[in-house]
């Protein structure tokens, strides 16, 4: 009994420190965010007054607070689309089809995702220069005349965000369904080969069902990830303009908080973010359940 | 023995957890993704902080002061300098830092409650850090400083700062007759143009805004536009300077205080018709280029002679010193025309402010720290990085370029100062770039009209009416 008491005390020590840092850095913080949004109050200052659920309120009919979030959805449902649809298709690729330069070609697309969003940012700010940038050059020599379009304009400057952070992410995600597409016996594929499946049909009866419970995980990383890469994203390329067109939610509570110096609503906004992605994310999880199928 | 040897382990791991929270140093700078800084700012690159070499020699016998003021294309060792001949002259320690995101260095040590005691760091910067203080009325009252007399010299501040500077809502933001912020480094803001292609064409600059349109419509024959602007940020002088221009001080302050129905009057109506009609003269990719990565792709325009006017200040020169030209390329700087023929040009006098935040606790040696800044040795050191302090005569000395630019008060032009008045922090989901500035952005993509412009800045006018600090 005493040996059993003296290991349980030693397991709480253990555990002590990590849950003494999450509870200090994560909980306290995260709590804070939540009472704060019930105060009107700046950044620097200890005077606040409380002001309950009015600045939620006022966010339900600030026009420019409802254009970031639907800049938000449209990011993550576009993003998380594309990306899926790349990474999967190229993981199933490399993994199943010999391929000269294999390992070559998992590093090139694996590079954009340890570039820092500043470096993308000056990347693309050459590629959708509107006079001598790349995609432009490239749409004048295909269409044969001189076309300037204003990729960073208000119109197009989603589009833009969009193409750069689905080449950002494409590398991380393939090399995720790479790694468990790799664990799917051989034999599998072997016995549905001889039963006349076809590649595709293996795709979708074998690989796909049996990685399901990864894709599962990176649809909730997709969603977590796409807000905070929308914002670092937007902060370098664009700086939420022209005019606020491409304005995402956290962008806009850092404008609040900051620049507007009203701390109590950017919180709200915040609070507001962390309840939108808990909540996709738990229904995506509930959405996607299936019965783990084993091998 | 393996026990104690455990607990020691876990022990020590537990206290290693709780190191970095320790130490009152001066907090490392957050990474930020942000590119280049607004306007006066070289681009953004790894924050360095500059420890201040001099105080270190120096005595401690008057005590220590903190000093945080922001980097910027004047540089640092400026600052570094005046610390040192501060100590010199007055025997107070200076502890400076310095660094182009300051707000990320000081910021969190202030939300702990460690204040510097002297903050240099404009207003109209993105983390808006003066702005907050100025809504928060947590500035110290300095107006006692201009009646001290400089260390080191036997006249007031007041007696060396040239005029009008301490009598704007830049300085005495509340209006109630005491100055709050203390004028630093001024620059004359302007249109800034290409004076070669000027000559080449034997066109001549506009002095009216008719005058103007008829160039607009002169140029864009050769294939020139006749506007462009780095970013909406940098109408705010614009847009000050055209409201003087169009309706005189009177006319200014109403529409800084958000007087009701001001922008109903003639001259307002008067202020949108140009801006709007501007916007049609306007290169058509500016819009695309107007954030803070690519607003020197504009700034560019005026290089290669593609477009013939922006809006800007006297640091132009040094930001865009490497970047490639047209033959014959010289810069040249006008007020803003006139509304009618005979009126008055408007040029307008942007500048940066040194406060002490009222949690400052060696406010003393702060106000003398202030007062230093206007002496003969600090100004000297300051205009050796580019730096002009607003005294009085400081234009005689200046060289080159500077000396054009800062003269075009000689030449007429009307100087423009003041800002939108300090709402608080009930005005929530707009402020005074959103809806008044920005918006240009659509007006020349031609996403939104005037009226819709007009509108938003009515319905955001009410809201900081009934939220103004008194």
């Amino acid at each position: 009994m005493k040996k059993r008491s003296g290991r349980n005390g030693f397991i709480f020590l253990c555990v002590a420190p990590a849950v003494i840092l999450f509870v200090v850095f994560m909980i306290i913080p995260t709590l804070n965010v939540f009472r704060m949004s019930l105060f009107q109050r700046s950044a620097y200052s200890t005077k606040e007054d409380f002001v309950g659920l009015q600045n939620f309120i006022r966010l339900m009919s600030d026009t420019n607070f409802i254009r970031s979030m639907q800049n938000t959805i449209l990011l993550i449902v576009v993003v998380t689309i594309v990306t899926f649809a790349f990474a999967l298709v190229f993981a199933a690729i490399l993994t199943r089809e010999k391929i000269k330069g294999q390992n070559f070609l998992r590093i090139i697309f694996y590079i954009p995702n340890i570039l820092s969003v500043v470096v993308i940012s000056a990347i693309f700010s050459a590629i959708y220069d509107t006079n001598n940038g790349t995609l432009n050059s490239l749409l004048s020599l295909f269409s044969g005349k001189t076309v300037a379009v204003l990729w960073k304009g208000e119109d197009m400057v989603m589009i833009s965000l969009i193409i750069a952070m689905v080449w950002q992410a494409i590398g991380y995600y393939m090399v995720m369904y790479m790694a468990s597409m790799a664990s799917v016996p051989q034999s599998l594929y072997e016995s549905a080969g001889l039963d006349g499946a076809g590649r595709v049909t293996q795709f979708f009866q074998i690989t796909l069902p049996l990685i399901w419970t990864n894709i599962r995980t990176t649809l909730t990383f997709f969603i977590i990830s796409t807000i905070n890469m929308a914002f670092l994203f937007v902060k370098a390329m664009t700086s939420g303009g022209p005019n606020g067109a491409s304005e995402v939610a956290l962008s806009y509570m850092y404008k609040q908080a900051y620049t507007n110096s009203s701390y109590g609503y950017g919180m709200a906004i915040g609070a507001l973010v962390f309840i939108f992605s808990f909540g996709l994310s738990a229904v995506v999880n509930v959405v996607t359940k299936r019965e783990p199928l084993e091998f | 023995m393996k026990k104690v040897l455990s607990m020691l382990l876990v022990g020590a791991l537990t206290a290693s957890t709780l190191v970095g929270c320790g130490g009152s140093e001066p907090a490392p700078a957050a990474e930020t993704p942000t590119a280049p800084e607004e306007k006066e700012e070289a681009p953004a690159e790894a924050p360095e902080e500059t420890p201040d070499e001099a105080a270190e020699e120096a005595p401690a016998e008057g005590g220590t002061i903190t000093v945080a003021a922001i980097e910027t294309a004047y540089g640092s060792q400026m600052w570094t300098d005046v610390c040192a001949a501060f100590t010199e002259q007055t025997g107070i320690n200076v502890e400076l830092i310095t660094d182009k995101n300051l707000e990320d260095v000081i910021g969190p040590s202030m939300q702990a409650g460690d204040y510097p005691d002297v903050i240099h760091l404009a207003t109209g910067r993105e983390k808006a850090l003066t702005e907050t203080f100025i809504k928060d009325q947590n500035i110290v009252d300095i107006t006692d400083v201009l009646s001290m007399t400089v260390p080191g010299e036997s006249v007031k501040v007041s007696d060396k700062i040239a005029g009008g500077f301490t009598e704007t809502s830049l300085t005495n933001p509340y209006g109630d007759g005491k100055t709050y912020l203390a004028p630093m480094f001024y620059s004359p803001c302007g249109l800034f143009y290409n004076a070669g292609l000027f000559e080449e064409k034997g066109w001549e600059v506009p002095t009216t805004w008719d005058e103007m349109w008829a160039l607009g419509d002169a140029a864009a024959a050769d294939g020139i536009a006749l506007f462009t602007y780095p970013t909406t940020g940098y109408f705010d002088a614009f847009f000050y300077a055209l409201m003087y221009s169009v309706g005189g001080a009177d006319f200014f302050d109403q529409a800084t205080n958000y007087a009701e129905g001001v922008w109903d009057t003639e001259e307002a109506k008067t202020c949108f018709e140009i801006v709007s009609k501007l916007a049609g003269y306007t290169e058509k990719t500016t819009p695309a280029q107007a954030n803070d990565q690519d607003f020197t792709k504009n700034q560019q325009l005026i290089l290669d002679n593609k477009a013939l006017f922006m809006p800007n200040g006297t640091w132009i020169v040094g930001e865009m010193a490497e970047a490639p030209r047209a033959d014959g390329f010289q810069w040249g700087m006008t007020a803003l025309p006139a509304v009618t023929a005979g009126g008055d040009g408007y040029s307008y006098t942007w500048f940066e402010q040194a406060w002490i935040p009222g949690g400052a606790e060696n406010q003393d040696g702060a106000k003398q720290f202030v007062a230093f800044l206007y002496s003969d040795a600090a100004c000297e050191i300051f205009a050796g990085a580019g730096a002009i302090q607003p005294v009085l005569n400081i234009a005689e000395k200046l060289e080159g370029d500077n000396q054009m630019f800062y003269s075009i008060y000689d030449k007429g032009a009307k100087a423009a100062m003041g800002n939108f008045a300090a709402y608080d922090s009930a005005t929530v989901g707009v402020s005074n770039r959103e809806v008044w500035f920005d918006p240009v952005n659509s007006l020349v993509s031609g996403n939104m009209t005037e009226q819709e412009w007009v509108d938003g800045i009515k319905a955001a006018n009410d809201q900081m009416r009934a939220n103004l600090i008194q």
